[in-house]
């Protein structure tokens, strides 16, 4: 009996030695707590460095809160107007077959292969004071650029293909027998959409809303570039943050940013958790 | 017989679907960039070329590129090893590492960037700790390094996983049984396996840091020629209301980031067919 205690503990021949494991998994967190998670403490320590009190005062000033509704109308007009576009795309894409299909969804994941700053560019050049059709909205008084409808397409591009890349592969994998089935039955399109497709699609649906709400709301570079940064007009709480920084306003722009954070790691949770609940109704390759 | 443009189908809404898709589609994503399309081809090749071909321009280009690529590798090997140890080992607080990874997904690239650049400056932590030992991190190329590290982190972790969850233990037994060392089966077995979905990460992270803004301003310190990127070559060309050289090297940009998709494409069929996919 003694003897036994003596032998070495059993190892599978398909795992690592314990001290490869350990020393690879300390050193993977170790690196994490670098480069991700002191960043994050550094946002909320920078923010109350002068107390909660200083860190409060700042978002109550109106530069913060003007950001803030700015930044929720922006998300407000997006976020609708990104998860209709990824409904109908996807409806088209997955419910038919028709030439150019792979073209078409090429196109739709153009802008994740374009610097958000070349997309500005794009919307400047496109709705500048400078071009044909810039020049013309001017005069009529309806800017693009400088102005809220530039900072909405510029969110709308970086933002683009969100909701659809998610509906997709779920829509795809869900076939199209259950519609047909309900058109047999004497359904009528949108009655079709609105009870057989869209329960199944749901919480996909919320997923790639998610997403899109995060990037949307802080986005940086596209709408630096067409807003023009006018202090309680164009300027969004990623510029504001900016604009504070810039002016050593510390403590002002770590809140505001704290807010951003925060806004971060509540999706981050909703996005998990959504991925734990509801894992077989999320595109196949989210796992957990 | 050629195969029709649109197969018949009794499924409803083809065409207002495709009308709301085509109509965002063109006005969101395709006018700008044909906008942007345009305007070089009114400025023309040579003159794009006159841009682009000075040393300021051609360094910022370069410094992107160069860094991105560099920041791409080291996430390449990080996020393998991070997605092994996801998947692979048991430690308290995992499924909390594991739903952290993708926060440079959801912070905001402006935040990242301020909080980077307290940790990273000389009177940070981390930018006392490299003060002490000599060298400077933020506002250098060390630091933009570190900042387009942070933004390109989730992308290899996150198409690597599912990959790893999928492999059968049978195969790595097998190899064990026939004598292969640990670390000759990680190598020969396990690696190879990986490698295409390592290499999809890759290209999604390369991708995004090439273009990367918000987060490697605040940190880079921005001095032309030495920690001066492209996009911020376009932001400054812009604010001097000099379009035809900002869309110059948006051009120049735009056609980095479409001949690195399209060499990580061909790299990915070949990778693919070598390991018997597809």
């Amino acid at each position: 009996m003694s003897d036994i205690s003596r032998v070495k503990p059993f190892r599978s021949p398909t795992d690592e030695a314990p001290l490869a494991r350990w020393s690879l998994t300390i050193g993977v967190i170790a690196l994490l707590c670098i480069l991700l998670y002191a960043p994050l403490a550094v946002v909320f320590t920078e923010a109350l460095a002068k107390g909660a009190g200083a860190a409060l005062k700042s978002l109550t000033k109106s530069e913060a809160s003007s950001a803030i509704r700015l930044t929720l109308t922006v998300a407000a007009v997006v976020l609708p107007l990104n998860a209709g576009f990824g409904v109908a795309a996807a409806w088209a894409i997955t419910k038919f077959d028709f030439r150019g299909k792979a073209f078409l969804i090429t196109l739709i994941d153009l802008p994740f292969s374009v610097s958000p700053v070349v997309a500005g560019l794009c919307l400047v050049l496109l709705f500048g004071a400078n071009s044909t059709l810039g020049g013309w909205l001017v005069a009529s008084g309806h800017p693009v650029i400088f102005a809220l409808p530039g900072i909405i397409l510029a969110s709308l591009f970086v933002t683009f293909p969100f909701v659809a890349r998610e509906l997709i592969p779920v829509m795809i994998e869900q076939g199209r027998a259950e519609e047909e089935a309900a058109l047999t039955l004497g359904a009528g399109g949108w009655r079709v959409f609105r009870t057989v497709t869209l329960p199944k699609i749901r919480w996909a649906l919320l997923y790639g809303t998610l997403l899109c709400n995060a990037r949307a709301m802080g986005e940086f570079g596209a709408v630096a570039v067409v807003s023009g940064k006018i202090r309680g007009q164009t300027a969004t709480m990623p510029i504001t943050i900016e604009m504070l920084y810039n002016e050593y306003l510390s403590v002002a722009a770590f809140t505001l940013a704290a807010v951003l954070a925060l806004l971060a790691l509540v999706t981050l949770t909703l996005k998990t958790a959504l991925e734990w609940r509801y894992a077989d109704q999320l595109a196949a390759t989210h796992r957990h | 017989m050629t195969r029709p443009l649109l197969q018949r189908s009794p499924m409803p809404g083809f065409g207002l679907s495709m009308g709301i898709t085509l109509t965002m589609l063109s006005l969101v994503v395709i006018l700008p960039i044909g906008a942007l399309l345009f305007k070089g081809a009114e400025f023309g090749v040579a003159n794009i070329w006159q841009v682009v071909n000075s040393q300021r321009v051609w360094t910022a280009l370069f410094l992107s590129f160069r860094l991105s690529l560099l920041a791409a590798l080291i996430n390449l090997v990080f996020g393998v090893a991070l997605a092994w140890v996801l998947v692979r080992y048991d430690f308290p607080g995992k499924k909390l590492i594991d739903a952290s990874v993708d926060l440079p997904f959801a912070l905001p690239t402006a935040v990242a960037g301020i909080a980077l650049t307290t940790l990273y400056a000389p009177n940070g932590v981390f930018g006392h700790l490299a003060q002490t030992l000599g060298t400077k991190i933020a506002y250098t190329q060390w630091g933009i390094l570190i900042a387009l590290i942070f933004v390109g982190l989730p992308f290899v972790t996150r198409t690597v996983q599912p990959v790893i969850e999928e492999i059968e233990q049978e195969v790595e037994e097998a190899s064990a049984t026939l004598g292969a060392h640990r670390l000759m089966t990680l190598r020969r077995v396990i690696l190879p396996m990986l490698a295409p979905a390592a290499l999809t990460g890759f290209a999604l992270a390369l991708a995004r840091s090439v273009g990367e803004y918000g987060s490697v301003i605040f940190i880079a310190g921005n001095l032309p020629l030495k920690t001066e990127i492209a996009p911020l070559l376009i932001v400054i060309r812009l604010e001097e209301f000099d379009y035809n050289a900002a869309a110059a090297i948006g051009i120049a940009m735009l056609v980095i980031a479409f001949t690195m998709l399209l060499v990580i494409n061909i790299v990915q069929i070949f990778s693919r067919r070598r390991i018997g996919l597809v």
